[in-house]
């Protein structure tokens, strides 16, 4: 080989591999256009802060004398019903969130989008991995707008660090729930299909946790439901919300969202493989 | 390896390509090369398979049978260093409405690991070259169709790919603005030695000079230069080749 040729070679193959700064860079774009359209879609940011806001206001004052809730950990206090259902609320918030991403991975699949995030040459679950972290970002902001109005009718963590300390939980309840998102979203090929998974999946997760009523409550009149309850991971989420807006720590929580996190990122990353994934069977 | 030093590495080569959908077959063992500073056709009606072909190029889920190598790097063992090197312009409009050209453009770069500074450069440079330098600050939903395409011609070109894939890039636009695509993607052709593959069902796009690829339900019925294809044929133009290309399939089976 001469020297001129493995030159010329070396020339056409210069660019092999990616730098972490290109990571990083790719990173930043896919974080910064979901800002952008976040930012551009303000309806969905005034619907996604009404949404807990009706429930604060009135369902929550309506069932205030309906139910009475006992000092039940992290509280130390009797707490009013509408502190008790906050982080429910807040998970609530990160529950539509996480759908409505994946919605609009449907509607990016259709139009093309998907398609031209699909095409980047960096690997494939980084490119899954950076869109459930922008989507989760997202979906922390609206959860700490949530706070600023709660804080006005009252509701705030005991000491100023809770706002502090909710933060990783927010994160990692926002990646699974947006991992759960992209798993569905995979499944779907049309975006008529979705309003089915809404139902299926958003109502029976969000009435069958613990974000309403103490799970106490629900073994009294239902000792099967309670057990669904238990199951569901929505239930941890909203407990780990609950514990660290108090500044504690429920390493149960903790370690199902996690374990949840890792199954539903893992299966979703799966199913957008080219070679393993659903796409390839339907086209 | 020492034997791909010798010969230029082409831009796309396909071969033995294959591909169903549970048991609909799409694609039967088809082949195709697009050499650089080469205009190929991928001419097929709606159904022949230039969609699956496309999602399979593009890696957007991977061939079951058969081989995709861009600039000799395969598609299925260096993914990443394959897809670098291809620009592609879907056929349907992947711009995101609500951002400026620019930012479509800063976003696209990201995602092939360029920088916003650098992105903003070449995004100049690209936007320039087709025409439309003075609209980077516009909202993309104000662009006219043909406007809109060639902007996604200019992203397609951002990461300095030598292959662009168009699929159908000029259905739904007027006459004008089809003549003007076809155009300038001509130029980059001839002018900067790009490899092109293009997809069409529409006959008029076709040069006698192009490679054509006939497609028919998931074969590669011929390949060849135009007007070869239309003479041996002894056919007046492409339409008149291609129908009695397939017509001479269908009886083929029939009988």
């Amino acid at each position: 080989m001469s020297a001129t040729t493995s030159q010329a070679l070396g020339q056409e193959q210069a660019p092999t591999g990616f730098t972490a700064r290109q990571y990083a860079v790719c990173f930043g774009g896919i974080v910064w256009r979901e800002a952008l359209r976040f930012a551009h879609q303000r309806e969905r940011f005034i619907s996604a802060l009404v949404r807990p806001l009706v429930w604060l206001f009135i369902f929550a004052a309506g069932f205030r004398q309906a139910l009475g809730i006992s000092i039940i950990p992290p509280y130390e206090t009797y707490v009013l019903y509408e502190v008790y259902i906050t982080p429910g609320l807040m998970a609530m918030i990160q529950l539509f969130n996480g759908m409505q991403s994946s919605l609009s991975m449907v509607y990016d699949r259709e139009m093309g989008n998907m398609r031209t995030m699909l095409m980047s040459p960096l690997p494939r679950w980084f490119i899954l991995v950076s869109k459930l972290a922008a989507g989760a970002a997202v979906s922390v902001a609206q959860v700490y707008a949530y706070l600023v109005i709660a804080y006005f009718w009252e509701i705030e963590p005991p000491t100023w660090w809770g706002y502090l300390t909710v933060l990783p939980a927010l994160m990692l309840v926002g990646l699974m729930l947006g991992a759960l998102g992209m798993l569905l979203s995979s499944a779907i090929k049309q975006l008529e299909n979705f309003a089915g998974v809404m139902n299926f999946v958003i109502f029976p997760m969000f009435f069958a946790s613990s974000a309403l009523y103490p799970l106490w409550r629900v073994r009294e009149s239902s000792p099967f439901l309670y057990r669904v309850c238990e199951a569901n991971p929505f239930t941890h989420a909203v407990e780990l919300i609950r514990f660290s807006f108090y500044g504690k720590f429920d390493p149960l929580s903790f370690a199902v969202v996690l374990g949840c996190t890792v199954v539903f990122l893992g299966a979703a990353i799966i199913a957008y493989d080219p070679a393993r994934g659903l796409l390839a069977m339907r086209g | 390896m020492t034997g791909d030093v010798e010969t230029a590495p082409l831009a796309l080569e396909i071969t033995g390509l294959s591909h169903s959908y549970g048991a609909r077959k799409a694609l039967d063992d088809v082949g195709l090369t697009v050499a650089p500073g080469q205009f190929v056709v991928l001419l097929g009606l709606n159904g022949a398979g230039k969609s699956t072909l496309f999602s399979l190029v593009t890696r957007l889920f991977a061939a079951r049978h058969g081989r995709i190598a861009i600039f000799g790097r395969d598609l299925a063992k260096a993914p990443g260093e394959a897809l670098r090197r291809i620009g592609v312009v879907f056929q349907a409009r992947t711009l995101d409405l609500d951002l400026t050209v620019l930012q479509n453009m800063i976003y696209h770069a990201a995602l092939h690991g360029i920088g916003p500074a650098e992105a903003r450069r070449r995004a100049d440079t690209a936007l320039r070259r087709v025409g439309l330098g003075e609209r980077a600050k516009d909202k993309a939903r104000v662009l006219s169709g043909g406007q809109m395409r060639r902007v996604e011609i200019a992203r397609a070109l951002l990461h300095g790919p030598r292959l662009l894939l168009l699929d159908e890039p000029t259905v739904g636009l007027d006459v004008a603005a089809r003549a003007e695509i076809v155009a300038q993607v001509r130029r980059l052709v001839a002018e900067e030695k790009i490899g092109v593959l293009w997809t069409t069902h529409l006959m008029d796009e076709i040069e006698p000079t192009d490679q054509v690829v006939v497609l028919h339900k998931g074969s590669a019925l011929v390949s060849g230069a135009a007007a070869d294809i239309i003479a041996q044929y002894g056919a007046k133009d492409m339409a008149g080749a291609f129908s009695a290309l397939t017509n001479a399939r269908a009886n083929g089976a029939a009988a």
